[in-house]
């Protein structure tokens, strides 16, 4: 999949990677600071992310491709992550995860047609003592059921 | 003005703490009565939270779990004057859920506000870095190794060793690095140190740095903890104005800088060296030892590689001095150890104890036993490397050799609880199927045994009852595949899969299709 970056984004990128270049270990970083800009981090960006770090383009699509966290395509306006790892197993997350990929209608990595929701899975939120947990972005939520999963989807659909 | 605590951890929040604090605030401004709102951290009674409390001249009080439709009732009832009504708990000092703990490291957790450095300084913060101050650095490393302290990541190894090492390491820089990166499922006492009481992590990672020469830290810290981000943040910030971080730390001419690196959801990046490569900005590829961190670390610099409980304990042992935190405990297991109480328990939370408790103290005396009030079938200890362990087990004492010797471990100390719904080949074959998600892929018993394993668990599915030759067939498969990742992998993620693996298999063989005698034999 190849996008045309926008002049404006573009900069966006050259400011991440300028605030971030000197840094011991600035690889991280930097792809930290341009996802949290633009929501992911965009192949046409390794480039000037290699050049920049005197790396390869090759050292950094790997580094991108090795991380779950970077994600290599635009994603829904809310990212919602599930725990799929066994404290929250234990008390349902199964169910959960069913009833949260049929209600959107989707898998996981994958976003609903409105562009509203991508969902994803993830392994510990650190919430354990309140299983199954689930993460909206940045709230966390715990003891989650399916009632209270439609409340929070639909809490976010219309939030802007 | 009337003190009111609503905690600001992440659990406490993802049960609505936010939202009460915010209805509390609008109740009295409506009835005109003037309170102090206090966010602090989280005592740990998990399943009580939103845990509400009020300071009062005989000490805190609390109510519990406050939902924001409880709050016009509580003030009716006058909770800010101890007024009777259903939530209240009484003095928080006296639930025998925390009387009956032996809180050191988490001394301070949910009594302060995490952020604010007068409160740590006014409950014995950096009592241990004024006396650190004061010793040389071999001085200090004795300390730490007499204490006993042993890694409360999982590996168990001797922390005072370790800074031995890195003290004896000449070179021009030196590294101190947190592993903050909690990836186990049924942890979170990093969590709550980092949210709820961030400066002991702080404190005790310059101690490490004055110990062994070290002027930079890193705290790596997994992506999924937004909150422990941003309170260490600002914990951080304030302890550099305040002169505890920086060029000149309290006067005494040593320096030590500290900065949060964001890891980005690798799990094997809590494997040491793994999370060194990816601070150095690389791919999280687990490398080979030697040469050990302590000798060629971050940046091929000597680096000491703590997680965040031990370093956390690091501040007491230099106040309180290495025998008053080894006099806690059994046998080589000294001082105590968070437990993190999880999965199916009706009363989850944070237990510190010293070594020595059993398991069926935890899940019953404190856990209250399953939530869903059927039996408690399995328990993982240690989290997704670890052993699961049936009934029979539940009375092993919390001990790193008492666990070694049943094949399991302590690990991190996060107990997770099933009750008897739990299909326990399923959980075999999750555990294979994360450790191929998860694996670095620099060796195959890992990168590929992984994926045979979620295979071959399948074929054990189908086969149960149909194919009773091929079924042994790959029961016995699992076992070879299990001992060539444990001895053919390059690190714990591969090399400790089988535990969970052959430990179900093993103490559950009917789950797997075979009576209880073909696997005693």
């Amino acid at each position: 999949m190849t996008t045309v970056l926008t002049s404006q984004e573009n900069a966006r990128i050259d400011a991440c990677i300028e605030a971030h270049r000197k840094m011991p270990g600035a690889l991280l970083p930097v792809l930290h600071a341009i996802q949290n800009d633009l929501g992911y981090v965009p192949e046409e960006a390794y480039p000037q992310i290699a050049h920049a770090l005197a790396l390869s383009v090759a050292e950094v699509h790997g580094v991108v491709t090795f991380y779950h966290h970077f994600r290599r395509h635009p994603v829904g306006k809310h990212v919602l992550q599930i725990c799929r790892a066994e404290s929250c197993q234990a008390m349902g997350a199964e169910k959960l995860e069913a009833h949260v990929k049929s209600a959107l209608g989707i898998d996981y990595h994958q976003t609903t047609a409105d562009g509203a929701i991508t969902l994803e899975p993830v392994y510990c939120l650190g919430n354990c003592a309140c299983s199954p947990a689930v993460l909206m972005d940045e709230e966390l939520y715990g003891r989650v059921d399916s009632q209270k999963i439609e409340a929070i989807i639909h809490e976010a659909r219309v939030s802007a | 003005m009337i003190k009111v605590y609503v905690p600001r951890d992440s659990t406490a929040l993802s049960l609505g703490a936010d939202k009460t604090a915010a209805a509390i605030v609008a109740e009295a401004q409506k009835r005109n009565i003037q309170i102090e709102l206090i966010r602090n951290g989280s005592r740990g009674l998990f399943w009580l939270e939103p845990f509400v409390e009020v300071a009062t001249e005989k000490g805190r009080v609390a109510f519990a779990p406050v939902q924001p439709k409880d709050v016009p009732g509580l003030f009716d009832a006058d909770f800010l004057h101890s007024g009777a009504h259903p939530l209240y708990l009484g003095l928080t000092e006296e639930l025998s859920w925390l009387k009956k703990q032996q809180r050191l490291t988490f001394a301070r957790v949910g009594i302060t506000d995490p952020v604010s450095l007068q409160d740590y300084i006014a409950h014995d913060g950096y009592k241990g870095l004024a006396n650190a101050l004061n010793m040389s650095g071999a001085d200090i490393v004795k300390v730490v190794t007499d204490s006993g302290l042993r890694g409360r990541g999982g590996a168990a190894f001797p922390t005072g060793i370790k800074w031995n090492t890195v003290l004896n390491a000449p070179a021009e820089q030196k590294y101190i690095v947190c592993n903050a990166d909690e990836g186990d499922s049924g942890t979170y006492s990093d969590r709550m140190v980092m949210e709820d009481d961030p400066y002991v992590l702080i404190e005790g990672m310059t101690i490490a740095g004055v110990a062994v020469g070290a002027t930079q830290g890193y705290i790596y810290l997994r992506s999924e903890y937004p909150h422990a981000l941003k309170v260490l943040n600002e914990a951080i910030e304030k302890a550099t104005q305040a002169g505890y971080l920086g060029d000149n730390i309290c006067g005494s001419g040593k320096a030590f800088h500290l900065e949060v690196r964001r890891a980005a959801g690798a799990y094997v990046c809590g494997e040491e060296t793994s999370l060194l490569e990816s601070l150095e900005g690389k791919r999280g590829l687990v490398r080979f030892k030697p040469p050990l961190p302590a000798i060629e670390g971050l940046f091929g610099k000597p680096t000491v590689v703590n997680n965040v409980i031990s370093l956390a304990t690091i501040p007491i042992i230099l106040d309180k001095g290495a025998q008053f935190y080894a006099d806690y405990g059994m046998g080589r297991s000294r001082g105590t150890l968070p437990i993190q109480l999880a999965g199916n328990l009706k009363q989850g939370g944070l237990v510190e104890l010293a070594f020595g408790a059993t398991l069926r103290e935890l899940l019953y005396d404190f856990g209250g036993g399953s939530a869903t009030g059927k039996p408690i079938r399995a328990v993982q200890v240690g989290g997704p490397l670890g052993a699961y362990l049936p009934e029979s087990q539940f009375d092993t004492p919390l001990d790193y050799e008492e666990f070694s010797k049943i094949w399991a471990v302590l690990g991190h100390g996060g107990i997770v609880a099933f009750d008897e719904t739990v299909d326990m080949a399923k959980m075999a074959r999750y555990a294979f199927e994360f450790c191929a998600i998860e694996s670095c892929g620099k060796c195959t018993p890992c990168r590929i045994g992984s994926t045979r394993g979620v295979e071959v668990m399948d074929k054990i599915a189908a086969s149960k009852q149909e194919n009773p030759s091929s079924h042994a067939k790959h029961i016995q498969l699992v076992r070879d595949l299990s001992d060539t990742m444990l001895n053919g992998s390059l690190c714990a993620l591969g090399g400790m899969t089988p535990y969970p693996v052959l430990s179900a298999l093993n103490h559950f063989p009917e789950d797997f299709g075979l009576n209880k005698k073909e696997v005693a034999a």
